[in-house]
C-alpha cells in the first residue's frame, strides 16, 4: 500500500448477521485466518458460530482442488445457533478455492479473490478451461479482484525474507481487509502475533505489516464503497470466552476431576478429530492430570480401565475407527463395572472414511457394537459450549453408577466454536463416589439398592482383597460363575442399572408448544440447525416444536409422552436414521427421518424445507 | 509405620486430584520383616482348576511362596492376567486381582501403576497372550519400563483352546490347527523382551522350584519392567515340550545356570563352558585343547548394552545348553516415576492448578 492514496469516503451500514468463508490452499493459513477473525468477533461481543472445513491431507499439492481448506464464521448481533447456511462473503485465495466454494455463495454475494493467484498454471490445476475472472462466469456475484500477493509483498519491502516467505503472510493481508470491512480492531491479532512470533522478530514484523497493509488497503482504496458494522450480541450477563467443543470437553473433564476429588488419567492414541483433547489435557499436569499416549487404541482404554481399577478417573477418547478397536475392552468395563468415560468424536465413515469431516453415525456402534447385551449409558452434547457441562455429566453418571459411559461428540462440535458463558465454580454440580472400605459389609458385587451400583473397593484397601475380571460374576460375591440362572440375573441387573439412570436425568424439554403438528427431534450437533429452522417456522405461525436429546441411553423418562404429543415427528440426523430406528422400535411411533451424510452439518433451510414438506405444504419462496 | 498406614487410596479419599495423588510412598521391599506374612496369606479361597499335573501349579506355589519376601501388605499387591490357562492365576492369589482380556493385561497394568505407584503390580501371561495377540503391549510396556513384573508361562501351545500352534511352537510342529506342520518360524521371548528394552529379563523352569523362586524373588525386587519366561509343561496338549533339557537326569548337561560375575560353566562335572569365537558363542570343554576357565565368557547381567544378553537369549538346545537365570538387570527410571516427576515439575514451575483460572483463561469479555 502506498501512502499517496487518500482515504476514501465510505458508507457504514449496520447488519445483524454476517457469514464469511475464508478459502485457500491448505498451506495458506486459512484455519489461522478464520480463528483470528473468530477471536476478534468473540471478544467484540458478537455471538459467533464457526465451521472449519479442512482436508485430511496436511499439505495436498499446492493449488489443487483436494488441497482447499476453508473456515466459515458467522457472527451476529443476535443469538445464532449455526455457522450460517451460506456465506455472504467468500474470500478465495486461489482458483481451486474459488471453484470448490463459489457454488455455496448466493447470487449477489461478495467475492474477494486474490487475482495474483489466477495464473494459467493455477487455473489448470483447478481444471478451469477459462479464467473465471474474465469469462463472465462470476457475473452473479459482486467481485472484488485484489492483487493480494503483489500488494502484500510490496508492504514487506526491505524485510530480510525471501519472496516465498513473504508470500506466506498474505493471509494476514486478507484478514486485514476483512477487519476493515467489518470495523474490527486489529489489536487482538497484533498481540497474538507478538506472542506467537516474538522470538522471530522478522516474521512477527512481516505478519503485522501484512495485517496493517490489508486494513489500510480497505480504508484507502476505492473498491469498497461500504463497510459494515455488526453490533455486539445481547448475550445474557456473565463473563464469556470463545471455545471449541474439544476445548470445552477437556475443560469439563478437568472440572469433573476437581469436583470428584479424584485423579484424572487420560489414555489416548492420536486420531483426528479427537487429538486436541490429548493436547489440551497434557497441559494440565499441575492439576495432577496424568496423560498417556498409548501404543494403540486398545492400550489407551486398557490403561484407562487399569487407572479406574486403582481408583482414578480413567478416561479415553477416539473417533469411530478407534472406538471399534476399544469395544472389547469397553465390554470388559461393563462386566467389571468400573467408572470409565469413553469419548467418541465422531467423523465420517465407515472405515477411515473422511477423517476431518463430521458425521453422527456411531450412535448404534456405541450402543450395540459389543458382544452380547452390554449396556452402556450414552450422553451427547449439542453445542461446542455444552461440551463442558456434558463432560461433567458423563462423569457424574460414571461415578455414581460405577459404570463406563460413552460421550458422543463429533467433528463439527469438536472444531466449531461459539461464545461460552463461563460458569462460576458454585454453579457446578456435586459429583463423586466413596470407595468401599468396610470389611464387615463388603461383597464385590453387592449393590446399592437404589442405583444398583456395585460396591467399589480399590487396591490398597485392607481386608477387601478380591478378584474381578471378564468372566461372568456370581451375584453378590463376584466369584466366577457359570450358573445359568445367575447369568440371566446378572444380564438383567446390568441392564436395569443403566435403565435406572433415567430416574436421575432431566426430562426432555420441548422448545415450542407441548403438543401440535410437528416435533423435530434431534441429538448432538444438529441442535443449531434444527433450533433455527424450528424458530423460523414458529415465527411463521406453524405448530412446530424442537426437542433435543442429550441422553441417548437411557432416554429421558418423558420421551415417549413427548413423541406422542405431536401428529408428526421428524428426526434429522447426519447418519442414515439411527436415532430414528431406536425411537421407532422403542415407542412404536411413526417418526420420519431426514438424513444427509455429506460430511457437513445441516443447513437451516434444508430442515425447514423438510419440515414444511412434512407439514404438507410447499416450501416458502 | 505400619503396613496399612501407608496405603494411600485405600478409602478413596487418598486419591487426591493433586499431583502425586494416590501415590503413597511405596513400601520399600526392605520392610519385609516388618510385615510377617507367609505363603498361606496369599492363598485365596478359590478352588484351583488347572489340569492335574499342569506346570501352572508349581508356578502358583512359587509365586505364593515368594510374596512375603517383598514386604508389601497383600492389599497393596495386584495380579493382572490376560486370557489362557495362565489367566486364572489371579483368582488363586489372595491379593487384589484382575483377569482381563486377551493380550491386554500389560495395558491395564500400565494405567494402574501410573495412577497408583504405591502398588506392586504383577502381570501373568502366556506365550499366546503375550507374544501373539498382546505382542504390541509387551513391547511398549517394556520400553516404557513400567514397573511391573511379567511372568510369561511358555508351553509352546494354546492350551485353553485345546491345542493349536502358538508363536513359540517349533517350526513344522503338528497341532490341531497345523495338521501337516506349522509354517511359522517361532519367536524367542527373551530376544523380544531385550529388543523392547526390558530392564530385567530372566528365564526359569516350572519344575525347578528353587530356581523359579529365586528368579521370582529377583524380579519382584527389580524396579521397572521385569520379564520372566517360565518354561512350563502342558501335560495335556504339549507334554514334554522342554523335557529334552529340563529332565533331572540331563538338565545339568543341557542347561546353563547364569550367575552374575561368574564364568559360564555347566555340566554334571562342571567341565563345560561357553567361549566367544568371533561374534558367536561356542561350547568348549575345560582342559581340552588348553581351554581354561579364563577363556570362558563371564556373565554380566548389568552390562549397559544388551549384546551379551541377546546372545544368550539365542542359545538353545540342542546346539547349546539352555541359559536360565537373570540375563539382564539394569537400572532405568520407571514410567510411573517419570510421570510423577513431570507433575511435580509442572507444579514447581506453574503452581498448583487453579480450576477457576483455567476456566477463565484466554481472552474473555464480560456482559453486564
Amino acid at each position: 500500500m502506498t501512502t499517496e492514496t487518500r482515504p476514501a469516503d465510505h458508507e457504514i451500514r449496520d447488519l445483524e448477521r454476517v457469514t464469511i468463508r475464508f478459502a485457500g490452499d491448505s498451506g495458506d493459513g486459512m484455519q489461522l485466518t478464520g480463528t483470528q477473525f473468530t477471536r476478534t468477533a468473540a471478544v467484540f461481543g458478537n455471538d459467533i458460530s464457526t465451521l472449519p472445513d479442512f482436508p485430511a491431507e496436511i499439505r495436498a499439492p499446492a493449488g489443487s482442488l483436494p488441497g482447499v481448506s476453508g473456515f466459515q464464521i458467522s457472527f451476529s448481533s443476535s443469538d445464532i445457533h449455526t455457522p450460517g447456511d451460506a456465506p455472504d462473503v467468500l474470500v478465495a485465495m486461489n482458483p481451486a478455492a474459488l471453484k470448490t466454494n463459489v457454488g455455496d455463495l448466493p447470487a449477489g454475494g461478495a467475492l474477494i479473490v486474490n487475482s495474483d493467484a489466477f495464473t494459467p498454471q493455477n487455473l489448470n490445476k483447478a481444471a478451469y478451461a477459462s479464467n473465471p475472472l474474465t469469462d463472465g462466469s462470476l457475473k452473479p456475484y459482486t467481485v472484488f479482484e485484489i492483487p493480494i500477493s503483489t500488494l502484500n509483498e510490496r508492504s514487506l519491502d526491505g524485510l530480510d525474507m525471501t519472496s516465498k516467505q513473504k508470500d506466506l503472510t498474505k493471509n494476514f493481508f486478507a484478514l486485514g481487509i476483512m477487519f476493515w470491512l467489518y470495523e474490527r480492531s486489529m489489536d487482538p491479532t497484533l498481540a497474538w502475533i507478538d506472542d506467537k512470533f516474538g522470538k522471530r522478530p522478522v516474521v512477527a514484523e512481516a505478519n503485522k505489516r501484512a495485517l496493517k497493509a490489508g486494513y489500510a488497503f480497505g480504508e484507502t482504496t476505492e473498491i469498497f464503497h461500504t463497510h459494515y458494522r455488526v453490533a455486539p450480541a445481547r448475550l445474557g450477563p456473565g463473563t464469556y470466552r470463545n471455545i471449541t467443543g474439544n476445548e470445552a470437553t477437556a475443560l469439563g473433564f478437568l472440572a469433573a476431576s476437581k469436583l470428584a476429588g479424584r485423579q484424572l488419567f487420560y489414555g489416548s492414541y492420536p486420531i483426528t478429530p479427537a487429538s486436541d483433547i490429548l493436547h489440551q489435557l497434557s497441559g494440565y499436569k499441575n492439576f495432577g492430570i496424568k496423560t498417556f499416549q498409548a501404543e494403540d487404541e486398545i492400550a489407551a482404554i486398557g490403561a484407562a480401565i487399569g487407572a479406574s481399577y486403582g481408583g482414578a478417573m480413567g478416561l479415553t477418547a477416539s473417533s469411530g475407527p478407534g472406538i471399534a478397536l476399544k469395544s472389547e475392552a469397553l465390554g470388559l468395563a461393563v462386566m467389571v463395572e468400573l467408572p470409565l468415560v469413553v469419548v467418541d468424536v465422531q467423523r465420517a465413515g465407515p472405515s477411515t472414511g473422511m477423517p476431518t469431516k463430521t458425521e453422527q453415525a456411531d450412535l448404534l456402534q456405541v450402543l450395540f457394537g459389543r458382544n452380547s447385551d452390554s449396556p452402556v449409558p450414552v450422553v451427547a452434547p449439542a453445542t461446542p459450549a455444552e461440551c463442558f457441562t456434558m463432560a461433567i455429566e458423563a462423569w457424574r453418571i460414571a461415578l455414581k453408577y460405577v459404570t463406563p459411559v460413552v460421550y458422543l461428540s463429533d467433528a463439527f462440535l469438536a472444531t466449531g466454536a461459539e461464545p461460552w458463558r463461563i460458569p462460576e465454580l458454585s454453579e457446578l454440580p456435586e459429583i463423586g463416589v466413596e470407595n468401599w472400605t468396610d470389611r464387615a459389609t463388603f461383597q464385590p458385587y453387592d449393590r446399592d439398592p437404589e442405583t444398583l451400583a456395585r460396591k467399589w473397593a480399590v487396591p490398597g484397601t485392607p481386608g477387601l482383597e478380591h478378584r474381578v475380571g471378564g468372566l461372568e460374576k456370581a451375584d453378590i460375591t463376584g466369584n466366577v460363575s457359570y450358573d445359568p440362572d445367575n447369568h440371566h440375573r446378572m444380564q438383567l441387573l446390568r441392564q436395569e442399572k443403566v435403565a435406572r439412570i433415567a430416574n436421575d436425568i432431566p426430562d426432555l424439554e420441548v422448545h415450542g408448544p407441548p403438543s401440535g403438528d410437528l416435533l423435530v427431534l434431534g441429538w448432538g450437533s444438529t441442535y443449531g440447525a434444527i433450533r433455527s429452522a424450528v424458530e423460523r417456522l414458529q415465527a411463521d405461525g406453524r405448530s412446530v416444536a424442537h426437542a433435543h436429546l442429550r441422553h441417548l441411553n437411557p432416554f429421558p423418562r418423558n420421551l415417549g409422552e413427548v413423541l406422542t404429543s405431536f401428529r408428526r415427528v421428524l428426526v434429522p440426523e447426519v447418519n442414515l436414521g439411527q436415532l430414528l430406528m431406536l425411537i421407532r422400535a422403542r415407542y412404536l411411533v411413526d417418526a420420519v427421518g431426514y438424513d444427509k451424510v455429506r460430511g457437513k452439518p445441516f443447513r437451516i433451510a434444508e430442515i425447514e424445507e423438510e419440515a414444511l414438506r412434512l407439514l404438507g405444504e410447499s416450501a416458502r419462496s | 509405620m505400619t503396613a496399612t498406614d501407608n496405603t494411600n487410596g485405600a478409602n478413596g479419599h487418598g486419591l487426591d486430584a493433586g499431583p502425586g495423588g494416590g501415590a503413597a510412598t511405596a513400601l520399600s521391599p526392605e520392610n519385609a520383616e516388618m510385615i510377617k506374612l507367609t505363603r498361606k496369606d496369599f492363598v485365596s479361597d478359590q478352588e484351583v482348576r488347572w489340569c492335574p499335573g499342569c506346570g501352572d501349579y508349581s508356578i502358583l506355589a512359587q509365586t505364593q511362596k515368594v510374596m512375603p519376601d517383598f514386604g508389601y501388605p497383600k492389599e497393596n499387591i495386584v495380579f493382572i492376567s490376560g486370557i489362557g490357562c495362565s489367566g486364572r492365576l489371579p483368582y488363586y492369589m489372595n491379593t487384589y486381582g484382575f483377569h482381563t482380556i486377551h493380550g491386554r493385561a500389560p495395558t491395564l497394568a500400565t494405567g494402574l501403576k501410573a495412577a497408583r505407584p504405591d502398588l506392586m503390580v504383577w502381570v501373568i501371561t502366556g506365550d499366546g497372550d503375550a507374544l501373539s495377540i498382546g505382542g504390541n503391549h509387551v513391547l511398549h510396556s517394556m520400553r516404557r519400563n513400567v514397573d511391573l513384573k511379567m511372568i510369561m508361562f511358555n508351553n509352546r501351545i494354546y492350551g485353553l483352546t485345546k491345542g493349536q500352534a502358538s508363536p513359540t511352537s517349533e517350526f513344522g510342529k503338528r497341532t490341531k490347527s497345523t495338521p501337516v506342520g506349522t509354517v511359522d518360524t517361532p519367536i524367542v521371548p527373551l530376544t523380544i523382551a531385550l529388543a523392547a528394552e526390558a530392564s530385567f529379563v530372566a528365564r526359569s523352569v516350572d519344575t525347578h522350584t528353587e530356581h523359579l523362586q529365586q528368579t521370582f524373588n529377583r524380579a519382584g525386587f527389580h524396579k521397572g519392567s521385569a520379564f520372566v519366561e517360565v518354561l512350563q509343561n502342558c501335560n495335556i496338549f504339549n507334554d514334554g515340550a522342554w523335557r529334552d533339557f529340563t529332565d533331572r537326569e540331563v538338565r545339568e548337561d543341557r542347561m546353563l545356570v547364569l550367575e552374575h560375575g561368574k564364568p559360564m560353566i555347566f555340566g554334571k562335572d562342571r567341565d563345560k563352558g561357553i567361549r566367544l569365537r568371533g561374534l558367536h558363542p561356542e561350547v568348549v570343554t575345560l582342559g581340552e585343547d588348553g581351554v581354561t576357565e579364563a577363556d570362558l565368557l563371564v556373565h554380566d547381567e548389568q552390562s549397559e548394552e544388551p549384546y551379551l544378553a541377546l546372545m544368550l537369549s539365542r542359545m538353545f538346545w540342542p546346539d547349546f545348553p539352555v541359559p536360565v537365570g537373570v540375563l539382564r538387570a539394569v537400572p532405568r527410571p520407571t514410567h510411573d516415576q517419570l510421570i510423577e516427576d513431570q507433575l511435580t515439575a509442572a507444579v514447581a514451575s506453574g503452581g498448583e492448578g487453579d480450576l477457576e483460572k483455567a476456566l477463565f483463561s484466554g481472552e474473555t469479555w464480560t456482559v453486564e
